[in-house]
């Protein structure tokens, strides 16, 4: 996983509350056995004015002039902001992947869904939660202003606004640290793999039945 | 003595050691596998030369795209065929059990894991699907997680986690007949919103979740992601002792006996403090239908969709607008007025024996609608198909003008050829209404079995609590 520590970046407003992972990435997309390649149909359904089909090249599709990915003025945009609840639904990383090949590294919202939220740090994407109001005054700026773009600090967890202002966000510091520093996870875990054994061993007497199918 | 409830004790059983930073290692004991979500995370494992940790705690079993018509012709959609069948290679390759497509044992994998015994009281019970919260039925700890974390778990039989807070959601009084679990977690949807339960992990109580069967928990659980809380649960009981009693991987003998005495502490101390708690009156819930294009847009079935205009929020105002648009309803339109193309009786929320029944029922001898397009009976798993058919149920939904269909997940998310058109509107029993999730511009209502059979009958919503034609 790429770490994450810095992001000077554009940034592209969907203005909407519940965006679940089935608009982020549509269902006949997940029928793939890889990673990478999700990014020509990130947003689909709301990007495209014809239905998609999985290995399809998208360059020719007829896009959907209103929706804000296809605005020229967010072409290149690394952080995405929305509205409450991003990313609910369905559990699928896909949504993910798709995000990350599409270029987003940062997205900001009011809040998450829990398993979007998780899956983020699992693929070197970093979520953070801004109030309402701060994201409500981000979206009048960015209106405003063309070419807005906001400098994201993990370390000092804080993302500078053009005007110099800086907003605090929370993160937890076992995320922080694996994003920060990109490590494996399972890798980290596997350090545990003692206590593990030792867990099982006195589990197998506790509750023998959890081990006998 | 510190008082606990049911999520910190399963919590605690299972934390093997916490992190330097303060997260725990959740140890896991049942890992059930499907494969949309599963191909990526068996090549991190080949990649980086890793084997399962533990081969006998997962089962496998392929659900979201196979098809749910004749399968002696094997799947004719390409790329859904080379993922299922990545999905068997993977099972022999790492020696792990999969039920495959044409085991009798197939099915939703919601529906085949308590269905095989594969869940357990007091287990926690992870899978690449969201809509694991189901298992909690059984009073387990059972959550979706996202494909790195199926590869973690294969490895590791760990995961990192942050404890969620509590809520106890309690449904107190008697339902009404004709209401449903369904109609519980729609209405409690309804009441806390879509992020209402988001860094919550949810226990239902009271005394209308305790009259419901393990079926009618499982369904309350499974639409617990809905409210925006991962994980759902019910306390165990004599019904939960039962329902487990003599399943394929349930435990036999003296362990029986050892795993019943354990699984009796399986409930929350009384006085446990909970972070938040709902209370709703089971007495007071209708029927419900959603109108829009998030579960939390529901409303009594004798409710009028929205006026936008009548909202001050604008941001909310936005929804409602947005969702009427794509939903092609006007405000103020009665829900009773909403006209129908398809019926869609299946899913992980509704497709067990017991949602056969109540549909069976309220159609009682009558015939579908001429008006609808297309109505799907699409059992949760092999065994449910064939416990139906030994009632009888098949012919009553096929001589209704039902179509009966082999088990998967079939159009709850439309990845195989089970999908709505454009425009349409469907009666579904399923658990997501967004926009295009049952196929690109369909329009979904989630109901109940009960409802959803109504509707079918008569071309759009009723209240099937006042359907006097029906055997309900």
């Amino acid at each position: 996983m790429d770490a994450f520590t810095t992001l000077d970046g554009l940034v592209v407003p969907l203005d909407r509350a519940n965006v679940d992972t089935d608009a982020i990435i549509p269902k006949q997309f997940l029928k793939s056995v890889k990673r990478s390649g999700f990014g020509p149909n990130l947003f689909d359904e709301w990007r495209y004015l014809d239905r998609g089909e999985p290995d399809q090249d998208s360059s020719g599709r007829p896009l959907n002039s209103d929706f804000v990915l296809n605005q020229p003025r967010y072409s290149g945009a690394e952080i995405l902001i929305a509205r409450d609840n991003f990313g609910c639904g369905s559990s699928r990383e896909h949504a993910v992947w798709a995000l990350l090949d599409y270029g987003i590294r940062v997205v900001i919202a009011p809040s998450f869904a829990d398993i979007f939220y998780n899956n983020c740090f699992k693929n070197g994407v970093l979520p953070f939660v801004l109030a309402a109001d701060e994201v409500d005054r981000i979206f009048k700026e960015i209106e405003a202003n063309e070419g807005y773009r906001l400098q994201v600090d993990l370390a000092a967890q804080h993302v500078t606004l053009p005007s110099g202002e800086t907003m605090r966000f929370e993160i937890d510091n076992f995320r922080k640290e694996c994003l920060l520093q990109g490590l494996d996870e399972i890798g980290l875990s596997l350090q545990h793999a003692d206590a593990v054994r030792n867990y099982e061993t006195k589990r197998k007497q506790d509750a023998p039945w959890l081990f006998s199918s | 003595m510190l008082k606990n409830t049911l999520y910190d004790k399963l919590w605690n059983s299972h934390q093997v050691r916490t992190t330097a930073e303060g997260a725990s290692v959740l140890y896991i004991d049942r890992h059930l596998v499907h494969e949309v979500t599963s191909p990526q995370a068996f090549e991190g494992l080949r990649i980086a030369g890793r084997k399962p940790w533990r081969v006998d705690s997962v089962l496998a079993v392929p659900d979201h795209n196979v098809p749910t018509t004749d399968r002696s012709v094997g799947i004719s959609d390409p790329v859904a065929r080379v993922q299922v069948e990545t999905l068997d290679n993977n099972c022999v390759e790492f020696g792990l059990t999969e039920f495959k497509m044409d085991d009798p044992r197939q099915g939703i994998v919601h529906v085949v894991g308590p269905e095989a015994g594969a869940t357990l009281p007091g287990m926690t019970v992870v899978c690449g699907d969201s809509h694991t919260s189901t298992h909690g039925a059984l009073g387990a700890l059972a959550f979706g997680i996202g494909t790195s974390e199926v590869e973690h778990v294969l490895a590791t039989q760990c995961l990192i986690q942050q404890k969620s807070k509590n809520m106890l959601v309690r449904i107190d009084g008697q339902l009404r007949a004709g209401v449903s679990a369904k109609d519980m977690a729609l209405a409690v949807i309804g009441e806390i919103g879509t992020a209402g339960g988001t860094g919550y992990a949810i226990e239902f109580g009271g005394e209308a979740v305790r009259a419901l069967s393990i079926e009618g928990r499982m369904t309350l659980c499974n639409m617990t992601i809905e409210a925006g809380a991962r994980a759902g649960m019910v306390a165990v009981d004599e019904k939960t002792i039962e329902y487990v009693r003599g399943r394929t991987y349930a435990p036999k003998g003296e362990q029986w006996e050892q795993a019943k005495a354990a699984w009796a502490d399986l409930h929350s101390d009384d006085g446990a403090e909970f972070d938040r708690v709902v209370t709703l009156d089971g007495a007071t819930i209708e029927p419900q239908v959603t109108w829009g294009t998030s579960p939390e847009m529901v409303l009594p079935v004798d409710g009028h969709v929205p006026r936008p205009e009548d909202e001050v929020d604008s941001v909310k105002r936005g929804n409602i607008e947005r969702a009427l648009t794509y939903m092609g309803l006007e405000g103020g339109q009665a829900i009773t007025d909403i006209q129908l193309d398809k019926v869609f009786i299946g899913s992980c929320t509704n497709s067990r024996i017991e949602d056969l029944r109540d549909a069976a029922a309220v159609i009682n001898g009558r015939k579908v609608a001429e008006t609808i397009n297309q109505a799907l009976v699409v059992p949760g798993s092999g065994l449910v198909k064939r416990q139906a058919e030994a009632e009888g149920l098949d012919k009553l939904f096929i001589d209704a003008g039902f179509e009966w269909r082999e088990p998967g997940c079939s159009m709850c998310l439309a990845m195989n050829a089970d999908r709505l058109e454009s425009g349409e509107h469907c009666a579904s029993t399923s658990n997501r209404n967004f926009e295009g999730r049952q196929g690109q511009g369909g329009r979904t209502h989630l109901v109940s079995p009960a409802m959803a059979a109504a509707a079918a009958i008569a071309g759009h919503f009723v209240d099937v609590t006042k359907d006097n034609q029906g055997g309900v």
